[in-house]
């Protein structure tokens, strides 16, 4: 019955979203008639489709087993926990995430938003309808969730033990809730487009959606960047892989976007720009999934891949990408030119910095695709990596910081270069400090090394300067918010800038009793063990650090063999203190009984992803911040 | 002029996008979208297995030839090795099968006898026959990709089953059950 239940509500949902899409067009189109009907059946739809997303929860957590989906994901012995997360750890279910999470965000735009001109809003619930439509029938006639297996078999097949982690079961959760934010900012921006209606209102009501889906998308790169960093042993933190492009990409484009709608919002410029990259933006979340799902791409992470998704995937990107430049070529044009401001404004920074993400945006892009364009054209392969990446995304990386710190200290509409040059002599200073601290008292570091940390400790004090002499309990939350985003960009430059500047690695053969230095550590290899875990055995290293006088204590590399498929993955073990990490890793024996061994003495490497944590902690200040805002005044207005 | 070429421009997202879309569906339908990784499964199963001769591997136990594996009787060969962990972990269940009635054989890859003496006398003894396959030619014969592998042979020497990486606890039913399929 609960499956039933929950595959009526699925297609009930699917019914109403296909009203909602005619609705909303007729009504767009002159039948006013038809408005009033259109916010209602959003909200009903997103009610259904979480009531859908429920059952299958349920059926989940109860383990039953006349369901093919459950049989096949699921264990009754599994805990709780990954019972939970299973009903969205596979195809199918996270196919039905994804749309209940569309639809519910359709409802709360339909239910919460009252400051947008009303057939804006209906066209942009149509614009929402048409985009779950497409999802809709592909989980309905080609991965339905409900489907039942006969007979019930005695247990279910999902006990796989490599797959219950925390992280895997809340990372792709994340990354979603990003993706379907973006969908919403792509269906305010198509919704304009066809009522003409691109100005500061449709900013305001996007706002908190591509607000929303940073926050989400910053903490899905910073989840991504630490578990790579520790499950892959290799000791780096970003390794330009396509899988991590792809999720680099929409997170560069929704930057992008949040501050030209703030511009939008505020001063009523950058319009068509605006909706160019609200397009852009959701366009790069298709893409990267498509790449990822699809399998054309190589990567270091494995995804089960199957060329019909692929396919289906590609059509929907024909018609909304498709649709969607179709409809902004034939209208951007009447869109009004919006205020104009002179090049030294905080306009012209936020200008400055869309630009440079831009072209940060097309580089990676590039990048990504290139090995694929020439293995499709002449069946080479190849590959390219950090060393493209860095020397083009890199400095850019750092111009565009540097602008981050001028930006909010410039005036909207104009000002004057030699104000600025007052308001930012403090942080100069601090730069100059730090400069001549590397000078002096550090053996030469690279150019970009030096540049990030110079840079880091200048952009540090400027992204404070923003409180500078202000009354901080009345200073609004989205300021703080900002601010704390963009020391958290300080904080992770300078543990990029410090982890590659300061790394020292040690690779030694060593045998049972032999001690190493590395950076404050002494570390003494005591032996290896054999261990087996549940699909793997191992090889666990016993290394015994001590840190100055400081008591000893063991760390265990681990070098795990899986049978099926056969795999070789080293799990590094790690030391945090404050200052930074101690990271090991255990490689193969040699004839001699000798044990590879591969330390590294990472100073400051934690800033990078405590940084990451502090710009989607700024986010979230913001997103409050602002919704509380537009809540008094819409309060505000209905009181007259 | 001006106006027609802003015109042309707003077109050129479209175009871009096209090229890529273009692109993306070449790729997808007519390029090589890449295999993943599998577990390579030996072609041999249901084959007679390939003949060969393998010399004593240490000195307490005869070497293998392939007339030893067709006796009436259903058999193992296990595919080891005394520098492979995971031969380690499955030494336990190699000996619950033995103590069970089964017969099991070996073929000892890359190894030296000394080696091999040690790991036996460490981790226990549950082989008749050892063959010693110095250079993996039989290794691969079989269809074998890695160490350590158990094929299931039947009474007429015909490889039945194929048991890729360690024999785990919970992989002796299944054993047992392609061993009782095999009579």
């Amino acid at each position: 019955m609960i499956a039933e239940t929950g595959l009526a509500a699925l297609w009930l949902a699917t019914a109403l979203c296909a009203l909602q899409l005619v609705f909303g067009i007729m009504a767009v189109r002159g039948r006013d008639d038809l408005a009033a009907a259109v916010r209602p059946v959003a909200v009903v739809q997103g009610l259904l489709a979480a009531i859908s997303f429920l059952m299958l929860i349920w059926l989940f957590l109860r383990t039953d087993l006349s369901v093919e989906l459950v049989v096949r994901n699921s264990h009754s012995e599994k805990p709780w926990l990954y019972k939970f997360a299973g009903a969205w750890g596979n195809h199918e279910g996270s196919m039905l995430l994804w749309v209940t999470v569309l639809s519910v965000a359709g409802s709360l735009v339909a239910f919460f938003e009252r400051r947008l001109r009303e057939n804006t809003l209906i066209a942009t619930l149509a614009a929402q309808a048409a985009i779950g439509l497409g999802f809709y029938a592909f989980l309905l006639f080609a991965s339905n969730p409900f489907a039942r297996s006969t007979p019930a078999p005695e247990e279910g097949m999902g006990l796989n033990p490599l797959l219950q982690d925390p992280g895997l079961a809340f990372h792709p959760p994340t990354l979603y809730f990003g993706y379907v934010g973006l969908s919403v900012a792509f269906s305010f921006a198509v919704g304009a487009l066809m009522t003409r209606d691109v100005g500061a209102d449709f900013a305001r009501a996007m706002r908190p959606w591509v607000l929303g889906s940073w926050i989400f998308l910053t903490l899905g790169i910073t989840a991504g960047s630490y578990w790579a960093y520790y499950e892959l042993g290799w000791g780096g933190w970003w390794f330009w892989d396509p899988v991590e492009n792809a999720s680099l990409m929409p997170w560069l484009a929704a930057t992008a976007l949040l501050h030209s709608v703030t511009v939008l919002a505020t001063r009523d410029s950058l319009r068509a720009w605006t909706v160019m990259l609200a397009v852009v933006a959701f366009s790069m979340s298709m893409i990267g999934t498509f790449l990822v799902r699809s399998g054309i791409l190589t990567s270091v992470h494995a995804f089960a891949v199957d060329p019909r998704r692929g396919s289906f995937i590609l059509a929907l990107l024909v018609l909304y990408i498709g649709g969607a430049l179709l409809l902004y070529g034939l209208r951007v044009g009447t869109v009004r030119e919006g205020k104009k401001f002179q090049a030294v404004s905080r306009e012209g920074a936020l200008v400055a910095n869309n630009l440079l993400l831009t072209a940060i945006l097309g580089i990676v892009l590039i990048g990504t695709l290139y090995p694929l364009f020439v293995e499709t054209l002449t069946g080479e392969q190849l590959s390219v990596g950090p060393p493209y990446f860095n020397s083009t995304a890199g400095p850019l990386a750092l111009i565009l910081i540097a602008i981050m710190a001028l930006g909010p200290l410039l005036r909207w509409r104009k000002d004057d270069w030699r104000d600025l040059i007052n308001r930012i002599s403090f942080p100069i200073l601090f730069s100059a400090l730090a400069f001549a601290g590397l000078m002096f008292f550090v053996s030469p570091i690279g150019i970009l090394p030096t540049l990030g940390i110079v840079l880091a400790v200048g952009v540090g004090a400027a992204s404070v300067a923003p409180l500078w002499k202000r009354n901080l309990r009345r200073t609004p939350m989205f300021t703080y918010g900002m601010v704390i985003a963009h020391l958290g960009i300080a904080v992770a430059l300078a543990g990029m800038a410090s982890e590659s500047a300061f790394t020292e690695e040690v690779l030694v053969a060593t045998t049972p009793g032999q001690e190493h230095e590395v950076g404050p550590y002494t570390v003494r290899f005591v032996g290896v063990d054999p261990v087996a875990g549940p699909n793997w055995t191992a090889i666990e290293g016993q290394l015994a650090v001590t840190r100055g006088d400081g008591e000893p204590f063991g760390l265990m590399p681990q070098a795990r063999m899986f049978a099926s498929p056969p795999t070789e993955t080293n799990e590094a073990a790690i030391a945090t203190s404050w200052d930074g990490q101690l990271y090991t890793v255990l490689g193969n024996s040699d004839a001699q009984g000798r044990w590879q061994l591969r330390l590294w003495w990472k100073p400051f490497v934690t800033l990078i992803w405590l940084g990451g944590g502090m710009i989607a902690f700024g986010g979230l200040l913001s997103l409050v911040g602002r919704v509380r805002r537009e809540r008094r005044s819409a309060l505000r207005e209905a009181h007259g | 002029m001006t106006s027609e070429s802003n015109r042309l421009i707003l077109w050129v997202p479209l175009g871009i996008a096209g090229i890529f879309i273009l692109f993306f569906g070449y790729a997808l339908f007519f390029g090589n979208a890449n295999p993943q990784q599998k577990t390579i499964e030996s072609r041999m199963v249901g084959q007679p297995v390939p003949e060969f001769a393998l010399d004593p591997a240490v000195s307490n136990h005869p070497g293998l030839t392939s007339a030893n594996l067709a006796t009436g009787e259903p058999r193992l060969v296990n595919v080891f090795a005394s520098w492979c962990l995971p031969c380690i972990t499955e030494a336990p269940q190699l000996t619950a099968l033995q103590q069970r009635g089964v017969s099991i054989d070996a073929i000892a890859i890359r190894d030296r006898p000394q080696d091999i003496s040690n790991f036996l006398m460490r981790y226990g003894d549950p082989y008749q026959r050892i063959g010693a396959d110095v250079d993996s030619r039989v290794q691969l014969a079989f269809g074998s990709s890695g160490v350590p592998e158990t094929f299931v042979v039947d009474g007429e020497g015909v490889i039945r089953h194929q048991h890729i990486g360690e024999i785990r606890p919970e992989d002796v039913p299944v054993i047992m059950q392609a061993l009782e399929d095999a009579r």
